[in-house]
């Protein structure tokens, strides 16, 4: 075997139709992770982002179970969760015993009903570590259409959830409908999650949703700026990971996260080097 | 400010219950306008309720409130509120003038950009108390101290009729405590700002209160500070012996039993005696009383 190997069809292989739609796919998939994830990382939320991909994980398996579309079954379970966590209040040690204790219970159930069909047993993995040169036309729509929601949501309660996340006391004083901002914002967590699984799994998602957020945050100051470099961030990784993994033949979804790791943390050593502490 | 001479806050027997618990009842009085005032008691006895309650956050169980003339909650635009959390360890990106320029953009749904008007206000809150220089620095960048003051810059921008603040001194070092109480001294004197602040310790805010409620054997009482502070009283409230203590320059304490002290060097007073010293502390002489008479 050999690890580094150079395919020099490289530009044929991006130029397939497949091709097009994981770029596609990427684009999609950045909008939406750049923006909750700026939100995920004020409302110290990060554990939530990592248990409903876990949680979403059965709703796959047991979706292809019983012959439906993957994406209707991990919807489901990680709205389903997403309500469970939110109505779990705001006390955050006992919050994240109980979300810790339903993902490690939905990720063996979600391995149950892989093993009781054989088709389901095939498409683990891909749930797991992502597919992206697998995603449709048809998953396209649905992912653009799922943007324009949450960014028309996000317009509609910016500030309001802005508030709300970094001074949920004073926003509560001040009439912020803060148990309503917690639900909406755990709600778009879950979709997100839904539609960035096909890149890179339930496993990897961190590095989508999180950690190109947490690169924003270090480099800039305020939340729309920390926004649009976290979605660009994101976008970066998916396509240079698309880019490399066809140029040297390895899994996407291994370059995607190892890129997002990668601009991380060169921007937490730049931060250490210029003494900025957090 | 206020343009009206009608009280901050009225209660008429107020009670609040959570479950099957009175946190407190009973509570019958009136806090008028441009005053300081301290929200005292032991842990639990349920200050950071009082405040939650004028701000409409918990139900009155009994009784009625009325908060700057409007029921609690409906005048929450005209309060400014810093809670207690800004001592936690945070780990926010946002400078100190994106979050006090959320005192005044926060509440606003759609989406809007923010005005030079709204940067200008911003700037002004915080060069009121102190901390323009420290503008474009990361929350996560300053110490508790300043994290506070700006806590205080985002209350302060929307132009508040009453500022409530929740254990505004807890974990600041002694600068930064002595800092905060000028800045609530600014407030009052110069914008005619009413204040309730909870606190454990009154010794920092004795120079600016005007009065005190305490809650006393689960019932909130309000005194005018000459009265609250009684050495009987403060004991009976901490429910550990407390003696007022003046010193010679007319300054006065609140400390803890004095037992194991000789009683030399400490001047003890009652109650009548300290109003007199406070009210002319530069020349009175002080008494030396060495036994507490009641009231």
């Amino acid at each position: 075997m050999q690890p580094f190997t150079y395919d020099p069809q490289w530009m044929e292989t991006l130029t397939a139709p497949f091709m097009a739609n994981a770029f596609l796919a990427g684009l999609c998939i950045a909008c939406a992770a750049g923006v909750i994830g700026y939100f995920t990382l004020a409302r110290s939320s990060t554990f939530a982002a990592h248990a409903l991909a876990h949680i979403a994980l059965p709703g796959a398996t047991g979706a292809v179970l019983i012959g439906l579309p993957v994406f209707f079954g991990m919807a489901g379970f990680a709205l389903a969760g997403a309500l469970v966590i939110a109505s779990l209040g705001k006390r955050a040690s006992e919050r994240e015993i109980a979300t810790g204790t339903v993902l490690a219970f939905a990720t063996g159930l979600g391995l149950f009903f892989a093993r009781m069909s054989s088709s389901a047993s095939q498409q683990l993995q891909a749930i797991l570590f992502g597919s992206i040169l697998t995603v449709t036309k048809d998953q396209i729509v649905g992912f653009a259409i799922f943007d324009v929601l949450v960014l028309l949501a996000i317009a509609a309660v910016y500030r309001p959830l802005l508030f709300s996340s970094l001074d949920e006391q004073v926003a509560r004083a001040k009439g912020v409908p803060v148990s309503l901002m917690n639900v909406l914002f755990l709600a778009i967590l879950a979709g997100v999650i839904t539609i960035a699984v096909p890149a890179v799994g339930t496993l990897l998602i961190f590095a989508l949703v999180v950690t190109p957020a947490a690169t924003a945050t270090m480099l800039t100051s305020t939340p729309l700026r920390a926004i649009l470099l976290s979605t660009a961030l994101c976008l970066v990784s998916i396509w240079g990971g698309l880019v490399l993994s066809t140029m040297f033949p390895a899994p996407p979804s291994f370059v995607i996260v190892t890129l997002s790791t990668l601009f991380w943390a060169s921007a937490k050593a730049w931060q250490t080097m210029h003494g900025h502490r957090r | 400010m206020g343009t009206t001479n009608e009280p901050c806050i009225i209660c008429d027997d107020i009670a609040i219950q959570r479950g099957d618990t009175t946190i407190w009842s009973h509570g019958t009085f009136t806090i008028p306008r441009g005053t300081v005032t301290a929200i005292v008691g032991t842990n639990g006895a349920g200050k950071t309720t009082l405040l939650q309650a004028e701000l409409g956050l918990i139900p009155l169980s009994h009784g009625t409130m009325t908060v700057l003339g409007g029921a609690p909650g409906t005048t929450n635009g005209r309060i400014g509120y810093v809670p207690q959390s800004y001592t936690s360890e945070i780990d926010s990106s946002l400078t100190a003038e994106q979050s006090v320029l959320l005192g005044l953009t926060g509440t606003r749904f759609g989406f809007h950009l923010v005005s030079r008007a709204q940067r200008s206000k911003a700037l002004e809150a915080m060069e009121f108390i102190g901390i323009s220089d420290k503008a474009h620095l990361r929350l996560s960048e300053l110490s508790g101290g300043l994290r506070q003051r700006v806590a205080i810059a985002q209350a302060l921008v929307s132009d508040p009729e009453l500022l409530m603040l929740d254990e505004p001194l807890a974990n600041l070092d002694l600068a930064s405590q002595r800092t905060t109480v000028h800045i609530l001294r600014k407030l009052n004197r110069e914008l005619g700002m009413t204040i309730q602040v909870v606190a454990h310790d009154l010794n920092m805010l004795l120079p600016i209160l005007t009065g005190a409620v305490y809650l006393l054997d689960g019932h909130p009482h309000y005194a005018r500070l000459n009265e609250v502070l009684d050495s009987k009283l403060l004991t009976h409230l901490y429910g550990t012996e407390v003696q007022v203590v003046t010193t010679p320059q007319g300054d006065m304490f609140v400390m803890p039993g004095l037992d194991d002290l000789d009683p030399g060097i400490r001047d003890m007073h009652d109650t009548r005696e300290l109003a007199r010293s406070h009210q002319h502390a530069k020349h009175t002489t002080t008494h030396h009383t060495h036994t507490q008479t009641g009231r």
